[in-house]
């Protein structure tokens, strides 16, 4: 356990914030074409992102297990 | 409606083993039941996969199951912003949550209401705090009653049985409540997380099933969603005086995300954890949770393709239930007898895994909060813990009368006004992570919020909870937590300086606890 005051932010954490522009931005997403296996791109591209989202986590997490180390 | 013999064999099946299993729970790693901490939070012992189930239980519930394909059924593409929610709520889990847990192990707490009481020394902060979390959680004990009645209804078991004072009462609806309660009082929130890797299992083979089999009966996803009104099947765009559906979307998604870990038995679960990195591991792999989520979204197009809904077979259902009753009905319809009993099965017990860790968290809660707080300061850990038990049985049996005797629209109507009053929680306890805040000033912030949000439900005539708001000939319609939340945190900021004046309070906590 790390007993020292936080240190700098780190810009890794920024990958945080692409999944929320990329929900945020629904004009983009908000139509059917292109389709994938006959799902409309408004459905397939949300979740795709789910699992973007959990990719996004990964360096942060990654960074953090150096850093304790 | 008629029961199929099969199924209901295959769904009793499994009940009576989960029944048992969670009555065995209490032996599993045992600890001292008579502890707090043991009983209601399993002595903070689980790992990564355990948390991972039993989040994915707590979370995901039965109700959720079947009210957001029966909304994606009536409302379309409006009805899928449970993806984005239940997506953009892990980088806040995986951001803020482990402080909470870290703050909590240091100084033994047990629900967000203790941390309130501990990082701001304000007595009656944490009480609206824990009364909030207690208003909140309730009806959403009772929604997953609800749920399992569909199911009873699905099974088409209607025995019931007149009791005094309360009138008829459907037979398998009350053995489930039985079950439930039984588990709850002996084992806590370890028979839950038993509970929830089987329930778990059982969901994900069903989900694997129907997407795979439903649309291939059905002709393919392009006809599925042929099958749904073209105008429902994307958002209507905004225009130039109105930010329209697309803004109403993103909002619902963000306060529901930001209300979701300030639940009780959220709460519960994350700090029933083993350790911080466990939360941070399950932010990355608890999403899983939320792919099965929006395909079973998809089960409502798949209803409106199959044409359940005027297949007079399941009538019946349709007219007690609505559009809840469109998932029920489609497994009936497309899923050979045997596996209907699975799907029914984990649905079931979806809703009875989730309604018991809630219980446990409005147990918690009371004890803590309440009867500690302001009844019996220096009770006993033993003490505490029978208090717990008592309140969470007590829990369940109101939310039991609650389905009974009052109408499901009035749980739903609550429920949404319970995610509303929860979010207005965030400044005193997600916020409070990081910055503190006067308490005052929070308080203030609290009751402004929790009084905009229900006044602007009440406009709405509680059918809804998108309230349109008017800015120099713009309008924004915005999910009202989050206008609520903006004006609570407008508030306790610019209270802040001014109540600082007066007094800062205590704070038991220094930064070092947090990480």
């Amino acid at each position: 356990m790390n007993d020292k005051p936080r240190r700098g932010f780190h810009p890794v954490y920024l990958i945080l914030l692409i999944p929320y522009l990329a929900f945020a931005w629904v004009p983009f997403y908000d139509r059917i074409d292109p389709r994938l296996f006959g799902i409309p791109f408004f459905y397939w591209w949300q979740m795709v992102w789910i699992v973007l989202t959990a990719l996004c986590i990964v360096p942060v997490y990654r960074h953090q297990e150096k850093r304790n180390k | 409606m008629s029961t199929n013999p099969v199924t209901l064999g295959v769904f009793l099946v499994l009940f009576v083993t989960v029944a048992l299993l969670g009555l065995l729970g209490a032996r599993w790693r045992a600890g001292d039941l008579s502890q707090l901490t043991e009983w209601g939070l399993g002595g903070r012992s689980f790992g990564t996969l355990i948390t991972w189930f039993l989040l994915g239980g707590d979370l995901y519930t039965a109700y959720t199951f079947i009210a957001v394909p029966a909304l994606m059924a009536g409302a379309g593409a409006a009805g899928f912003f449970a993806v984005p929610y239940a997506t953009l709520m892990y980088p806040v889990l995986f951001i803020a949550f482990p402080r909470l847990w870290s703050v909590a192990r240091r100084h033994g707490y047990v629900t967000a209401a203790d941390f309130v009481a501990g990082r701001y020394g304000h007595r009656g902060l944490a009480l609206a705090i824990a009364l909030t979390g207690l208003v909140a959680v309730m009806p959403y004990i009772a929604l997953q009653l609800v749920g399992m009645q569909v199911v009873i209804a699905a099974l088409g078991l209607n025995y019931a049985v007149a009791l005094p004072l309360v009138g008829n009462v459907s037979i398998p609806l009350l053995v489930a409540f039985m079950v439930m309660a039984a588990f709850t009082y002996t084992s806590g929130l370890r028979g839950t997380a038993l509970i929830a890797v089987v329930k778990d299992i059982l969901v994900y083979i069903t989900v694997l099933a129907a997407i795979i089999f439903i649309p291939s009966e059905l002709g393919g996803y392009g006809k599925v969603f042929a099958a749904v009104d073209p105008k429902l099947l994307l958002l209507p765009r905004g225009t130039a005086d109105n930010l329209g559906p697309g803004f109403a979307y993103v909002t619902l998604s963000l306060g529901s995300l930001l209300a979701l870990f300030l639940y009780p038995h959220s709460v519960t679960g994350l700090l029933s954890s083993s350790s911080r990195h466990v939360i941070r591991r399950n932010a990355i792999i608890l999403p899983a949770y939320s792919v099965a989520l929006a395909l079973i979204a998809l089960l409502g197009y798949m209803a409106l393709a199959a044409g359940v809904k005027t297949m007079p077979e399941y009538a019946a259902g349709f007219k007690s239930f609505g559009a809840s009753f469109a998932v029920p009905a489609l497994f009936l319809h497309m899923f050979p007898a045997w596996f209907a009993g699975i799907a029914f099965a984990a649905i079931a017990i979806g809703a009875l895994m989730p309604a018991s860790i809630m219980a446990i968290a409005c147990g918690n809660l009371f004890t803590r909060n309440i009867f500690r707080g302001f009844i019996a300061p220096d009770c006993a850990p033993a003490t505490e813990a029978r208090v717990a038990k008592f309140i969470a049985f007590a829990a369940q049996l109101g939310a039991l009368f609650f389905v009974l005797e009052l109408k499901t629209t009035y749980a739903i109507q609550l429920q949404l006004l319970g995610g509303i009053w929860i979010c207005q929680t965030l400044p005193s306890v997600l916020l409070g992570l990081y910055v503190r805040l006067n308490p005052a000033a929070l308080l203030a912030g609290l009751a402004a919020g929790v009084g905009s949000g229900t006044w602007m439900v009440a406009q709405l005539k509680f059918a809804s909870s998108t309230y349109p708001l008017h800015f120099f000939g713009l309008t924004i319609p915005c999910y009202a937590a989050v206008s609520a939340l903006t004006l609570n945190l407008l508030l306790a900021f610019a209270l802040t300086p001014l109540f600082n004046a007066m007094s800062r309070g205590s704070d038991e906590t220094v930064a070092a606890d947090y990480v």
